[in-house]
C-alpha cells in the first residue's frame, strides 16, 4: 500500500461519518421545515374561520406534501445508509411511536387525494387531516425527545421497554414541536393565503411565538439538567463564551419575529421562524454531538462501512443540488396558490 | 400460545402492507408510461382526444399515486422498527441501494409529480411534457433500485461476512447486478406495463358497452391491445428464464414451487396437489410426466431437486408457493389467450363490436393485480426461512421488540388500510364511471381554476 492510500483508509473512517451526519441533519432540517409548516397547517385547519379557508389552506400545500415528506424518507433512508447501527436500535426502540407517525401521515396524505373527490364524506377526510396531521407531529415531537433522553443499549441492540420513549420530557417536546409546527404554517399562510385568512394566520401567530418562546426556554434549562454533560457543554467558562452567540441570536430571532408580525410583514415571519428552528436545532446539535445514539454511541462507532458511505456519497454530492434545483422550480412555478376555490 | 410470536407479527405485518403497497406501484409503473405517450400523441398530433384521455387518467393516478406514497413511506421505516438486525448486519449492502433510490427516484417523482398534476396551465407545454417523463423515469427508477435491493437478498453477491455477522460490500457492481436482479427486473416491470394495460384495455371495453365516451374507449382498447398482445407472450419467456435462474440459485424454491420431494430425472409437472410438509409428499396429485423437467432445465431428461435434498429447517413450506405459482401462470396464459383472440377479432374489424369479447375484457382487467400479488408471495415465501438467502434467517431479523406492540401495529395498519384502500377504491370507481368526455376541457389560461385545485381539474360538480 502506498503512501497516500494508507491515509486515505485512515482519514476516511474519520471524516465520512461526519459528512454523513451534516447530510442526514441537513435533510431532517429540511423535513422539519418543510414538513413542518406543511403539518401545522392541518394542526390549524379545524380552527379556521371558514370552509373556504380550508380549501385554500389544503390547496396551498397540496402540490407540495410529497415533496417535502421525501426529506423524511431520506432521513430515515439516509440514517439506515449511513449509521445502519444507529438506524436499527432507535427504530425498535421507538417502534411504537413511529408507527403512529406513520398511521398519521396515511391518514393526512390520503386526505388531500380523497376530500376533493368527496361530497358528503369531506368532513370526516378533513378529520382525517387534522388528526393524522396532528398525530404525526406529536408523535415527531416525542421522537425527538426520547432521543434528547437516550436510549437503554445492550450488546448493540435496544434492551429496553416499549414504552421507555414516554416520558415527562418527551410528552413536553410533543407539545413543543406542535407549538413550532403551528408557527411555520402560519408563516406559511401569511405567505400564501388572502387578505383575510392572512390576518386570521398574524392573529394565530403571536400565541404560537409565545408558546414557542416559552418552549425554548423550558428546554434550555432542562436539557441540561438531563445530562450533565450537556451542562458542562454549555457552561464552562470558555464555552459559554464561543457558544453565546446561540441564545443571543435566539432571543433577537423571537423579538424580530414579533416585531415583522406587528408591522405584518410578508415573507420575513416565516424566514424567521425558519431561522428559530435552524437555532434551537443547532442548540441540540451542540448539545449531543458527537452522539448518535445518545448516550452512548458515537457517529463513529455506529457508521456504515466507510466504502459504503463513500459509494453513497458520489451519488449524493451531484444528485443533492439537482433535488433541490427541480424542488425550487416546482415552488416557483406552483407558488400563487388559488385566491378562492371552485367549488363555491 | 399464551405468548405473542413477533416473529409470526412481523412476518404477517410485513406481507399485508406490502402486499397492500406493491399493487399501486404495479399500477403506476405502467400509467405513468401511458401518460407520457398520451401527452405525446396529443403534443404531435394536436388531437384534443389524447389530452381528455391523459386529463381523465391522471386523475386516477393522482390518487393511486398518492396511496402508493402514504404505503411505501410505512415499509422504508418498516426495516428498522421490524427487522433491525437485517439493518444492522446488512446495511451496509441495503441501506445504499435504498437510499439511491430515494434520491433518483422518490425526489424526482415527487418533486414534478406537483407540476405534472397542477401544472398544466402555469407552465409551458414542454415542461409539463418533461415533469411527466419525470415522474414515469421516476417510477421506473425506483423499481430498478428496489428490485435490486430484493434480489439481492434472494440471490446475494459481492460481499463478505464480518466476523460480528456484520456484511460489508467487496463489489457494488455484484451487488447491484446480482444474479437475479436482471430477471426479477425486467418481470416485474413487465407486470407492471400488462397489469396496467389490462386495465386500461378493460375500462376502454366498458365505455364501449355502455356506449359512453365511445371514441375515448376505442382508443383505450386499442392502446392497451396492442401492448399486451405482444408483452404477455414475452413475459411467458421472461418467466421461463426468471425460473431458470431461480434453479440454479434458489433450488429449494423451485422444489417448493413444483411440489417436489424427491430429487429426480425426467420430473413430471405437477398440476394439482395437496403438499403436506409433515409427511414429506403430496396428496391428489395430478402431473404430466416429464413435462417438469422441460420446463425448468429445457431437457426432457433434467435433474430437479426435491425438498428432501435440503435439511428440513432450510425448506420453504410449499404450500402457498405451489399455490400462488399455479395462479400466476394460469393468469399469464389467460393474457396471452386475450391477447390473441383480441388482435385475431381486430384484424377481421370486429373487436369493437363484439360485445362478448368486450365483456370478458372487462371481467379479466383486474388479473393483473392478482398476477403480481401470486408473483410476490412466490418469490417471498418461496425463499423462507431466509431473509438474506444462505446468510440470515428471518428468525435471526427480527427486531427486540415485544409481540404486543407487534399485533397493536398490525391491527392498526389493517384497519386504517382498509379503510383507505376501500375509499380510494371508491374514489377511483366514481373517476372512471364519470367517463373523459364527461370531463370539463381544460380551462384557457385566463381561467384557470380547475389547474390549481388538487388532483387537477377533478371535475367535481
Amino acid at each position: 500500500m502506498t503512501e497516500t492510500a494508507s491515509q486515505m483508509t485512515d482519514f476516511l473512517p474519520v471524516i465520512l461519518p461526519l459528512v454523513w451526519a451534516a447530510i442526514l441533519a441537513f435533510a431532517v432540517f429540511l423535513y422539519v421545515l418543510l414538513g413542518g409548516y406543511d403539518l401545522g397547517l392541518g394542526v390549524l385547519f379545524p380552527l379556521a374561520p371558514s370552509h373556504k379557508d380550508r380549501d385554500a389552506m389544503m390547496a396551498s400545500v397540496a402540490p407540495f406534501w410529497d415533496g417535502n415528506e421525501t426529506w423524511l424518507v431520506l432521513g430515515g433512508g439516509g440514517l439506515l445508509a449511513a449509521f445502519p447501527l444507529a438506524y436499527s436500535i432507535m427504530l425498535p426502540a421507538l417502534y411504537i411511536p413511529i408507527i403512529l407517525m406513520l398511521i398519521g401521515l396515511i391518514l393526512r396524505g390520503v386526505a388531500f387525494e380523497f376530500r376533493f373527490k368527496s361530497q358528503r364524506s369531506r368532513f370526516l377526510w378533513d378529520y382525517a387531516f387534522s388528526f393524522g396531521s396532528v398525530l404525526a407531529a406529536l408523535m415527531q415531537g416525542a421522537i425527538i425527545g426520547a432521543f434528547i433522553e437516550g436510549f437503554a443499549v445492550t450488546d448493540n441492540k435496544f434492551s429496553g421497554g416499549p414504552f421507555d420513549w414516554l416520558t415527562p420530557f418527551s410528552a413536553v417536546t410533543a407539545l413543543a414541536l406542535l407549538a413550532g409546527y403551528v408557527m411555520l404554517s402560519t408563516g406559511w399562510l401569511i405567505m400564501k393565503a388572502d387578505d383575510a385568512l392572512r390576518e386570521w394566520a398574524y392573529r394565530i401567530a403571536y400565541p404560537a411565538l409565545i408558546a414557542m418562546a416559552a418552549f425554548i426556554v423550558i428546554f434550555s434549562i432542562w436539557t441540561p439538567l438531563l445530562h450533565p454533560e450537556i451542562a458542562t457543554r454549555w457552561f464552562t467558562p470558555a464555552n459559554m463564551v464561543m457558544l453565546s452567540p446561540v441564545p443571543l441570536a435566539t432571543v433577537a430571532a423571537v423579538g424580530a419575529l414579533w416585531l415583522a408580525l406587528n408591522r405584518r410583514q410578508r415573507y420575513t415571519p416565516f424566514l424567521l421562524g425558519a431561522a428559530l428552528f435552524m437555532l434551537c436545532y443547532t442548540g441540540l446539535a451542540v448539545s449531543l454531538f458527537p452522539y448518535i445514539v445518545p448516550p452512548n454511541i458515537t457517529i463513529w462507532q455506529a457508521a456504515a462501512a466507510p466504502d459504503s458511505q463513500l459509494f453513497m456519497l458520489y451519488g449524493a454530492i451531484p444528485l443533492l443540488p439537482i433535488i433541490l434545483g427541480y424542488t425550487a422550480y416546482s415552488y416557483y412555478a406552483l407558488w400563487h396558490a388559488p385566491e378562492h376555490d371552485a367549488y363555491h | 400460545m399464551s405468548e405473542l410470536d413477533p416473529l409470526l407479527l412481523s412476518r404477517i405485518q410485513f406481507a399485508f402492507t406490502i402486499s397492500f403497497h406493491i399493487l399501486f406501484p404495479s399500477f403506476t409503473i405502467g400509467l405513468a408510461a401511458w401518460l407520457v405517450v398520451l401527452e405525446a400523441l396529443w403534443l404531435r398530433t394536436g388531437k384534443a382526444i389524447y389530452r381528455d384521455i391523459a386529463l381523465h387518467w391522471t386523475k386516477i393516478f393522482a390518487v393511486s399515486f398518492g396511496m402508493g406514497v402514504v404505503s411505501g413511506v410505512v415499509l422504508s421505516y418498516e426495516f428498522g422498527t421490524n427487522w433491525s438486525e437485517l439493518s444492522r448486519r446488512g446495511g451496509n449492502v441495503i441501506g445504499p441501494l435504498m437510499s439511491y433510490e430515494v434520491l433518483t427516484a422518490f425526489f424526482l417523482e415527487a418533486g414534478f409529480l406537483g407540476i405534472m398534476l397542477f401544472g398544466w396551465n402555469r407552465v409551458p407545454k414542454w415542461v409539463h411534457f418533461f415533469a411527466s417523463c419525470m415522474v414515469a423515469l421516476g417510477t421506473v427508477v425506483s423499481a430498478f433500485w428496489i428490485l435490486s435491493a430484493n434480489s439481492w437478498m434472494q440471490t446475494p453477491a459481492g460481499f463478505r461476512v464480518a466476523e460480528d455477522g456484520v456484511l460489508h460490500v467487496t463489489d457494488w457492481w455484484q451487488v447491484i447486478f446480482n444474479p437475479s436482479f436482471p430477471y426479477r427486473l425486467a418481470h416485474m416491470v413487465a407486470a407492471a406495463y400488462l397489469t396496467t394495460a389490462f386495465i386500461v384495455a378493460g375500462i376502454g371495453a366498458w365505455y364501449i358497452l355502455r356506449e359512453r365516451s365511445v371514441p375515448h374507449g376505442r382508443i383505450m382498447l386499442g392502446m392497451g391491445l396492442s401492448l399486451l398482445v405482444w408483452l404477455a407472450p414475452l413475459q411467458l419467456v421472461i418467466g421461463d428464464q426468471h425460473g431458470l435462474n431461480a434453479r440454479e440459485h434458489q433450488p429449494a424454491k423451485i422444489a417448493a414451487v413444483e411440489a417436489h420431494w424427491e430429487t429426480q430425472r425426467s420430473a413430471p409437472l405437477i398440476l394439482f396437489a395437496i403438499p403436506d410438509p409433515a409427511a414429506e409428499k403430496n396428496h391428489f396429485e395430478i402431473a404430466i410426466p416429464k413435462l417438469g423437467s422441460l420446463i425448468l432445465t429445457h431437457r426432457w431428461d433434467g435433474e430437479i431437486q426435491g425438498l428432501k435434498a435440503f435439511p428440513p429447517e432450510d425448506r420453504p413450506n410449499p404450500i402457498i408457493p405451489f399455490f400462488a405459482f399455479r395462479i400466476m401462470v394460469g393468469i399469464g396464459l389467460i393474457m396471452i389467450a386475450v391477447g390473441l383472440v383480441g388482435s385475431f377479432l381486430w384484424l377481421r374489424g370486429r373487436l369493437f363490436d363484439s360485445r362478448w369479447f368486450l365483456r370478458v375484457l372487462v371481467w379479466v382487467s383486474p388479473l393483473g393485480f392478482l398476477a403480481v400479488l401470486s408473483g410476490w408471495f412466490v418469490a417471498e415465501v418461496g425463499r423462507q426461512p431466509w431473509t438474506v438467502y444462505g446468510v440470515l434467517r428471518t428468525a435471526d431479523a427480527v427486531s427486540p421488540v415485544p409481540g404486543g406492540s407487534v399485533l397493536f401495529s398490525l391491527l392498526l395498519f389493517v384497519l386504517v388500510y382498509f379503510i383507505i384502500f376501500g375509499a380510494g377504491l371508491y374514489y377511483i370507481a366514481k373517476l372512471v364511471q364519470r367517463g373523459p368526455d364527461e370531463t370539463p376541457p381544460v380551462p384557457e389560461a385566463e381561467d384557470a381554476d380547475l389547474s390549481h385545485r388538487p388532483m387537477a381539474a377533478a371535475g367535481n360538480p
